[in-house]
């Protein structure tokens, strides 16, 4: 009887200190909302924040999606030869490129670039004792780190994945006329014709909910980041692992309800 | 006037304020005093509201501080940090014109560099560092860029965290003698921790001697040595031995 009940309390504990994890983040959430509504507005922050999580992650996303295209190309012309389907490499390169891989690889670059960055940034300001100096000016600490990075992350991850699919098409046009022999014109026909609006609109609202999860993870692991540099250090770790499964699962759930039958 | 009536603060078992009484009339200069780990910063941060005491009052000229209008409430302060606090992506003059940058005392922003840049000579820098970054200075200098913000918007009270913690003598007596200075000039109420006894001599009109979670002894500097409080006594003179565990 002992046996079971310790078995248990120790399926039991980490299940409620997940329940508690995922209620904190929701409060964390929504007090972030809130503040997105009422005024004041950091508008030089979040201006600095549109340029280092937007314009500063364009190298990445941009490497990231040329070579997944271009792998993607590849790999789609050797499978479809399998079976006589070479053809369709212009079209499923764009529906990969732009439902999944560039807002999911986008996704995942900016989380590893960027909620890092956030989390060591504001976790090292609380540990430094910053955030108590926001305070004391007036200033809620809130309102001026976290509203204008999960704006900024909202608004400009979908441009990067716009960006990211464009570059990753074109990855993937471009091992078609130099690999693959394609004709250059009519690859990009293909793709032209076949996209649809919602392809690309899908993969751009991703986007904004993954902008959304990074900023989110990357903002809450550094207010609550442990004293020291190993505190500091823990949060980053966590705001990265976190943002990522986020990603994942979000990604799973978004494709469900945009494309399930 | 700012009054503390039976304050406790808890982090789990650790009882870290346990009924702490203390008065600090306008205009006065408040040195409290303690062993490291005695509670002196969470002190200071309970009245400011940065930390939620569990019991006891806290008020500001009569007014509970947990039931002020928060922005009036801390547009009345200034502080200076223990490590100075600055914001690394800010530079120096906008570091020292934070709050006249934006909020209810939001200027134009030349007249906010203006009054940054008086503050700083008034602390002893020059223009030139108005355009540094935190990180370009060494630790007396950001400890005067943090005096200099902390009076930017010449506050009421100013509170000063370890002002000296960290600096040669020489520096550390600058900052006092700076300290005193302003806040005789200002005519501010004035609240510092340090366990530092040349802060204590130069800035001090009314010491306390936080232990154990209580005052244990207040009164004015000028008693600080007649006192025979075994606890300021072995204090004062830096005693191994006495009521005060060096082992903590």
């Amino acid at each position: 009887m002992q046996a079971v009940s310790s078995l248990l309390a120790a399926i039991g504990r980490p299940v409620l200190a997940l329940l508690a994890a995922i209620g904190r983040v929701a409060i964390f959430a929504a007090e972030a909302l809130g503040h997105m509504l009422r005024p004041p507005f950091y508008w030089r922050e979040f201006g600095q924040q549109v340029m280092q999580i937007g314009w500063f992650s364009l190298p990445v996303v941009g490497m990231t999606a040329i070579f997944t295209g271009g792998a993607l190309a590849l790999q789609i012309y050797a499978g479809g030869n399998r079976f006589g389907a070479e053809a369709v490499v212009p079209q499923i390169v764009a529906i990969g490129m732009a439902r999944e891989l560039g807002p999911v690889l986008g996704g995942l670059m900016v989380a590893a670039r960027v909620a890092s960055s956030i989390a060591a940034e504001i976790g090292t300001m609380k540990v430094t004792e910053q955030i108590d100096a926001l305070t004391t000016l007036s200033t809620h600490p809130m309102k001026y780190l976290t509203v204008p990075r999960i704006l900024a992350a909202t608004l400009t991850v979908p441009v990067l994945v716009a960006v990211g699919d464009a570059i990753g098409i074109m990855g993937g046009w471009l091992v078609g006329i130099t690999r693959l022999d394609f004709n250059s014109a009519t690859y990009l026909k293909n793709t032209v014709d076949f996209l649809q609006f919602w392809d690309i609109g899908s993969g751009l609202v991703k986007g904004a909910v993954f902008g959304f999860l990074v900023a989110l993870m990357g903002c809450y692991h550094g207010m609550n980041s442990a004293r020291g540099a190993q505190g500091v250090g823990a949060a980053t770790k966590s705001a990265v692992v976190a943002a990522s499964v986020l990603i994942l699962a979000a990604n799973y759930l978004l494709t469900e309800v945009f494309f399930s039958a | 006037m700012i009054e503390l009536s039976g304050v406790t603060k808890s982090f789990g078992p650790n009882h870290v304020l346990r009924g702490v009484d203390l008065v600090i009339p306008k205009g006065t200069s408040m040195v409290v005093i303690g062993g490291s780990g005695t509670g002196k910063s969470v002190l200071l941060k309970s009245i400011l509201g940065l930390v939620r005491h569990d019991s006891g009052t806290i008020t500001l000229d009569g007014e509970d501080v947990t039931k002020a209008e928060r922005d009036a409430f801390l547009a009345r302060f200034g502080m200076l940090f223990q490590g100075g606090a600055l914001f690394d992506s800010l530079k120096v003059w906008e570091n020292v014109a934070f709050r006249l940058l934006r909020g209810s005392l939001k200027r134009p922003k030349d007249e906010a560099r203006a009054i940054a840049i008086e503050k700083l000579r008034r602390v002893g820098l020059r223009e030139t560092v108005a355009d540094l970054y935190p990180s370009e200075l060494s630790g007396g200098m950001q400890k005067r860029v943090g005096l200099a913000r902390a009076i930017a918007a010449e506050p009421e009270i100013i509170f000063f965290d370890e002002p000296t913690t960290g600096l040669d003598p020489i520096m550390s007596g600058v900052i006092n003698d700076l300290i005193r200075e302003i806040v005789v000039e200002m005519g501010a109420t004035a609240m510092t921790i340090t366990h530092d006894m040349s802060s204590v001599r130069a800035i001090a009109d009314q010491v306390a001697m936080l232990h154990g979670g209580l005052v244990r002894w207040t009164g004015p500097v000028a008693d600080l040595d007649s006192t025979s409080d075994p606890y300021v006594q072995q204090f004062i003179h830096g005693r191994a031995h006495g009521p005060i565990e060096a082992v903590r």
